[in-house]
């Protein structure tokens, strides 16, 4: 009952492998300089490496042996995909160097965007108030603050 | 008694208005997550965590628990209107309460699952009431090799025996596990795993993961498909959100029964709102008058179920207040509340926290009632919010992701993280990896570790201590059994 490997599922498995690869080198680096403790700062670092390892080997025999059953996500929309990673790329810069509300607008357009609106203008309208709006509560009525920017100091 | 008593107690603590309030608040906020699809009580209950800086421990779990049974209500209204469960417990209901609604009967579904979920929420109040302290007095009796051993039960059943996939169940643990060892070791002072970052020698925050797995993992799956699953329709309702003579008739058994499945399950140290919905819907199948009309809309398909998955929801408090132990997402978030507070979560919690844990009892049982109200005379509402077009949806929930994860220090690198795990969320939902068991793990990962050192102080290193005591081996081996068992059973049967 050999089926052909599915080679989506087996990278998933090597990704595991490869997780466990990263966790047990970094475990090797952990200082274990600890003058008294019965389990050392390594114990169960490596227990976590040996489960990935574990899990990670299964998973691509898994694959190998024709893969599991997940849902049919039929074709991948690599278009909507990148806008919406767009939004999230320019959201880490902008929100340092614009501040919270711009980002924001940026963040909340393209994200309509990738699901499908064409209005980008009035998207990006409704980003901006629903960022402004939830600037002045957070940050200005709850003291919570979600940092400064450029229209931030306006207020 | 003393249980009522403290109850009273309790209620005393809950009904002064600012408590009132903050309920009020809670079941408001966790209605409206509920229905709003791709949001749960889990990713709400993270974003607000923040709030625990601001206000006092008993007002903020007031609120999550509000949030955590609304999202039980809401989830309800999502699946019978607009067949996309709000989330994984409410599949069922979505099975017969949206064929009911398409059959003009929308109101009389969400009447028998809005007051079955009164009905069973009070019910597993009541048992979490009774049930809390005698779980507490065992548990006292508890040493860390026993509470190691307990965790790993949890371990084993959230991960292994719940979901679709043993393997990948504990691939998503031991993900979370390795997640929560990010961070100085408290016991020797060691960094771990922090890649020589400086953000990350506090730990991983649980808000980053839970909002990145949860909300922007999400997001990016919906993105990448061509063709979404068809959920732009909402059925219309036309009747009266009422039940009718025979309704209930139909309902009132199913509710009972449906409560006294959930809240056990709930309660074991397993959980899990999945098993006990499709249990009590096999069961009312089953039991039914009119078996034909399963799979076109019988109302006991629904009014069992939706109280299963409420009752379970309170069962679920029972391990995380009397033993501090997490079996679902949102129960693990609640957790973490807990530990921001500095508030040791276990069986000593009943005693040091009892107007924290009787006044948060209390406001369920208020909570219970608001939410009837919110849910039948309101529901036209909550209704209009399903007409949220998904495109701004999302734009929201980014935007209020970006500002609970940026708040926490106002570092970029906490948004990079959050989208790390947005894209390993991503790729879960995609390749079908249950996403709880990570939360779990991360947050009691280190409790584990804990009470493993601890035994093993104990112990003086011998790892046999935890076999020799009597109660430890036993739940050892209920946990392989848990692990092994299914797999040997499918064996045994098929000769």
């Amino acid at each position: 009952m050999r089926q052909q490997p599915a080679w989506d599922d087996v990278a998933i498995g090597v990704g595991v492998m490869l997780l466990a690869v990263i966790v047990g080198w970094q475990t090797t680096v952990i200082p274990d300089n600890a003058i008294y403790a019965k389990v050392g700062p390594k114990v169960i670092p490596w227990l976590s490496t040996a489960l990935l390892a574990a899990m990670g080997i299964a998973l691509t025999v898994m694959g190998l042996r024709g893969g599991w059953e997940h849902e049919d996500t039929g074709e991948t929309d690599y278009r909507s995909l990148g806008m919406l990673a767009l939004g999230l790329i320019l959201n880490i810069v902008l929100i340092d160097l614009a501040g919270f509300i711009i980002a924001s607008t940026v963040l909340f357009a393209l994200t309509a965007r990738a699901f499908g609106s064409r209005q980008i203008p009035r998207d990006a309208a409704i980003g901006f108030v629903l960022a402004l709006v939830a600037y002045l509560g957070f940050d200005r009525g709850l003291g919570y603050k979600i940092g400064s920017g450029l229209i931030e100091g306006l207020f | 008694m003393d249980t009522l008593s403290q109850l009273i107690a309790g209620f005393a603590v809950a009904l002064t208005p600012y408590n009132l309030m903050w309920c009020f608040v809670g079941v408001t906020v966790g209605t409206a997550i509920g229905v709003l699809p791709g949001l749960g009580p889990a990713l709400t209950i993270a974003l607000l965590l923040p709030l625990t800086y601001k206000v006092d421990a008993t007002a903020a779990f007031i609120l999550f628990a509000g949030i955590y049974y609304g999202a039980m209500y809401g989830g309800s209204t999502t699946s019978i209107l607009l067949n996309t469960p709000g989330e994984s417990a409410t599949i069922v209901t979505a099975m017969e309460g949206n064929k009911m609604a398409r059959r003009g009967r929308a109101g009389a579904a969400l009447a028998t699952a809005a007051i079955g979920s009164f009905v069973a929420g009070t019910i597993g109040t009541i048992g979490l009431t009774f049930l809390a302290e005698p779980v507490v007095n065992f548990a006292l009796r508890f040493g860390p090799a026993e509470y190691f051993s307990l965790m790993i039960v949890a371990f084993v059943t959230v991960s292994a025996v719940l979901g679709t996939s043993a393997v990948r169940g504990i691939t998503a643990l031991a993900i979370g596990i390795f997640l929560g060892l990010i961070g100085i070791d408290l016991q020797t002072g060691q960094p771990r795993f922090t890649f020589g970052v400086t953000e990350l020698l506090d730990g991983l925050n649980v808000i980053v993961v839970a909002v990145g797995l949860f909300a922007v993992g999400e997001a990016l799956h919906l993105a990448a498909q061509k063709k979404r699953p068809d959920g732009g329709e909402v059925i219309e309702v036309k009747d009266s959100v009422w039940m009718s003579r025979e309704d209930w008739s139909r309902s009132w058994k199913p509710w009972l029964r449906g409560s006294l499945i959930g809240f056990p399950i709930g309660a074991m140290p397993a959980g899990g709102a999945e098993v006990p919905t499709f249990l009590s819907y096999f069961v009312e199948k089953r039991l039914a008058k009119k078996p034909e009309e399963f799979g076109h809309g019988a109302i006991e398909g629904v009014a069992g179920p939706e109280a299963a998955n409420n009752a379970s929801a309170a069962g679920v408090l029972v391990p995380m207040l009397a033993l501090g132990l997490p079996t679902s997402a949102t129960a693990a978030i609640m957790l973490s509340a807990f530990q921001s507070y500095g508030i040791n979560p276990g069986p000593l919690l009943l005693q040091q926290q009892s107007a924290l844990v009787w006044g948060l009892i209390a406001s369920l049982y208020i909570g219970n009632i608001m939410l009837l109200v919110l849910n039948l005379p309101l529901i036209a509402l909550w209704v209009k919010m399903l007409r949220i077009p998904e495109p701004l949806l999302y734009g929201g929930i980014l935007v209020f992701a970006t500002i609970g994860t940026y708040g926490i220090s106002q570092s970029w690198i906490d948004l990079l993280l959050l989208y790390l795990m947005g894209g390993m969320g991503f790729l879960m939902r995609r390749f079908d990896f249950p996403t709880a068991p990570v939360i779990i793990g991360m947050i009691l990962g280190p409790l584990a570790e804990q009470e493993f050192r601890r035994a093993m102080t104990i112990s003086e290193g011998n790892l046999m201590i935890f076999v020799q005591k009597p109660l430890s081996l036993a739940l050892l081996l209920i946990a392989v059994l848990a692990l092994v068992g299914p797999k040997v059973w499918g064996m045994v049967r098929r000769g």
